[in-house]
């Protein structure tokens, strides 16, 4: 059954956007909040995620297997965030100048050595076409559904149960909430928190690489708008928790493909004013959910920003 | 050490030259200072790495930026939105807030300055350049003062929200100059309709560079002033130590927010402003150039001092002049500027630690006993 479907396109294209789009949310917002939860806020991802995507592409390229570019930025990903953490570690040092800083120099960094990988064309990310059982191309876009989508499921899942039923999980709660128990408990803060901060760099590595090898696809400057600091914003709306962090991610992934999914039927009008929805989203939840006057739940003690 | 010695450090301590404000006041330069020569000797360091010579880099640098006039002029052109968008971040930082936005409020500006010049195109010459400031300046101050209630009333992290709002910004400018406020004229660059003359701010008489330079300068030496000479600025200062401690001496806490803030942010809206009126003639996408961004940086290493901007301000414009000539000659991508300014500011971040670890004048006390 084939055929024009008229303005269902709308609601289908956001269903399969969001599925789309979500996935580099999935995957810097868990690894972020893996690092919020220990005690450090790192703004740096933004930067660590445009070098994620520029080395995932360029390694994919060079060695023609988009699963070896993950990995690659994965690396890229954990030596920033061990950077993060190791400069973190110093006295006196305020976390969010050095993640605004690293912001700029991962960038920096990206663009500098992914000039020649613009017209290069690397490996895609394998997807499974869910939406086979359908005859409509529209269902069919939509049902097609990238492995890592599945992986940030299961990351999301795997992260919940190991911070609340592991002594990892445990350790790296106790260093976030009070690091004078932890210190009486005999853990290394700065190191927990080294680690946690590594761990999501390296997840921040792997959502970038996913731009750059899926959707949209290929490396050039523009390929992130700020979705490294959004995640930052979803953990806080997330209330700190892996589960949330996942369906916040979907609900700014269906923003983010509003814009599309508008164009496609035809929509063309405010088009920026569209694009711009996911930032107000974000704004809209970050205000709502913030308050001077409560503690925030479930907010990690030893969080700066929320001290 | 006896009883004499000690007797003896205690003298020359408290006598004339060495004392303890001095030891920090002659701190604040030079730690950042060897932060921005260890940042550069770092980019040096990564430049051999990838097999380019790094004095030829330093060379260019200078001849680009600072060697020949012509390269002054190229340089202050430059300075002058550096010089306000930096004011933009440093002014909310001495009040505790890190605010990194200021690209929006510039983009904001700019297209107010645009507006006023399309919609209202024929008031007299200064009219218009005063209508146009004052609309540039009040799109700035909703822009960047909002962000400071929002973090009074609500306690939302001013640094994630500035951020966002300044996606937004560009997001709308996108919109309105390429919508409601279009020239039909423009076709491939859509923008607004051109100022009309008598709207375009010229160049300061003999220096080739526009008013926009001399306003920045001014702007931050009135900063300067503010914070260090007027009761409102020490007043912000302990807000910045200490908010609780602020509020329990009864200091209006939001009220200096949200004021500050505002002005920041009439500054980087006049920075738009400049960059319309004097430079482009119209409002369009080339507002978003990244100088919200590099104020970010020439703010931190100014260590959100007014005057120290100024400097610093020049120091930068030179590095971006320079951009071009490196990317020709060195074969380097542009993006090579962003690089070394990245290393530079984590070089500055990390000489934070080093603050009141040093005895600056031991040397010379310990030859006084």
């Amino acid at each position: 059954m084939t055929g024009d479907i008229g303005l269902w396109g709308v609601p289908l294209a956001i269903f399969g956007g969001a599925i789309r789009v979500s996935t580099p949310f999935i995957f810097v917002s868990v690894g972020e909040c893996l690092t919020e939860r220990s005690g450090r806020i790192n703004l740096g991802l933004e930067g660590t995620l445009v070098f994620g995507a520029m080395s995932g592409y360029a390694v994919a390229y060079h060695t023609d297997s988009a699963w070896a570019g993950t990995a690659a930025a994965a690396f890229f990903g954990l030596l920033f965030g061990l950077l993060h953490g190791w400069i973190c570690k110093l006295p006196k040092v305020n976390d969010i100048a050095i993640g605004i800083a690293l912001m700029i120099f991962g960038t920096g960094l990206a663009f500098f050595f992914g000039k020649p990988y613009v017209q290069p064309v690397a490996p895609d990310l394998p997807a499974i076409p869910l939406g086979w059982w359908s005859g409509i191309p529209q269902v069919q876009a939509a049902l097609h559904i990238n492995v890592l989508f599945l992986a940030g499921i299961v990351l999301a899942l795997a992260t919940t149960w190991m911070l609340k039923n592991t002594r990892v999980g445990l350790t790296i709660r106790v260093a976030g909430d009070s690091a004078d128990a932890a210190r009486a408990l005999g853990i290394d803060v700065d190191r927990v928190r080294l680690w946690s901060t590594a761990a999501g760099g390296a997840l921040a590595g792997i959502g970038g690489a996913y731009l750059s090898l899926y959707y949209p696809g290929s490396w050039n400057e523009g390929i992130s708008s700020g979705q490294g600091l959004m995640a930052v914003a979803l953990v806080i709306f997330a209330r700190w928790s892996p589960i949330n962090c996942l369906f916040a991610s979907l609900l700014f992934g269906g923003a983010g493909a509003l814009g599309p999914a508008l164009q496609s039927v035809g929509v063309t009008e405010g088009y920026y004013l569209f694009y711009a929805a996911p930032y107000v989203l974000t704004l809209g939840l970050l205000i709502a959910t913030s308050s001077t006057t409560r503690a925030m739940t479930s907010a990690p003690g030893e969080l700066s920003i929320t001290k | 050490m006896s009883v004499q010695a000690e007797i003896a450090t205690l003298a020359a301590e408290k006598s004339g030259f060495f004392t303890e404000a001095m030891a920090r006041k002659v701190q604040a330069i030079i730690l950042p200072l060897a932060a921005l020569i260890a940042g550069m000797i770092a980019f040096a360091a990564f430049l051999l790495l990838i097999g380019k010579s790094p004095l030829e880099f330093y060379a260019l640098v200078y001849k680009a930026g600072f060697g020949t006039a012509f390269s002054w002029t190229n340089t202050l052109a430059r300075a002058a939105p550096l010089l306000l968008a930096a004011l933009c971040v440093a002014l909310p930082a001495r009040l505790g807030l890190v605010i990194i936005g200021g690209e929006g409020a510039i983009v904001l500006g700019g297209v107010a300055a645009g507006a006023v010049g399309m919609l209202t195109p024929n008031m007299p010459g200064p009219l218009g350049i005063v209508a146009m400031a004052i609309a540039a300046g009040l799109a700035g101050a909703i822009w960047i003062g909002g962000i400071g209630a929002l973090r009074h009333y609500r306690g939302v992290n001013e640094t994630i929200s500035s951020l966002l709002l300044a996606y937004i910004a560009i997001a709308l400018m996108n919109h309105l100059v390429e919508g409601p406020l279009r020239d039909p004229a423009s076709l491939n660059k859509p923008s607004t309709a051109p100022l009309p003359d008598v709207y375009r701010i010229g160049e300061i008489p003999g220096l080739g560079v526009h008013w926009g330079l001399a306003a920045g300068i001014l702007a931050c030496i009135l900063s300067w002033i503010l914070i260090e000479k007027t009761t409102w600025g020490f007043a912000a200062r302990i807000v910045g130590g200490n908010v609780k401690a602020a509020q329990v001496q009864g200091l209006p806490a939001g009220l200096l927010m949200i004021g500050f803030t505002a002005l920041g942010g009439v500054f980087a809206g006049l920075a738009g402003m400049f960059e319309v009126a004097a430079v482009h003639g119209s409002a369009n996408a080339s507002l978003a150039a990244g100088y919200g961004y590099t104020g970010i940086l020439i703010a931190f290493l100014a260590r959100h001092n007014g005057l120290a901007i100024i400097p610093a301000s020049i120091l930068f414009a030179g590095f971006e002049a320079s951009s071009g000539l490196i990317q020709r000659r060195l074969d380097l991508p542009d993006a090579t500027v962003l690089v070394l300014e990245g290393m530079v500011f984590i070089a500055i971040l990390l000489s934070d630690t080093l603050q009141d670890r040093f005895d600056l004048f031991s040397f010379i006390k310990r030859r006084q006993t």
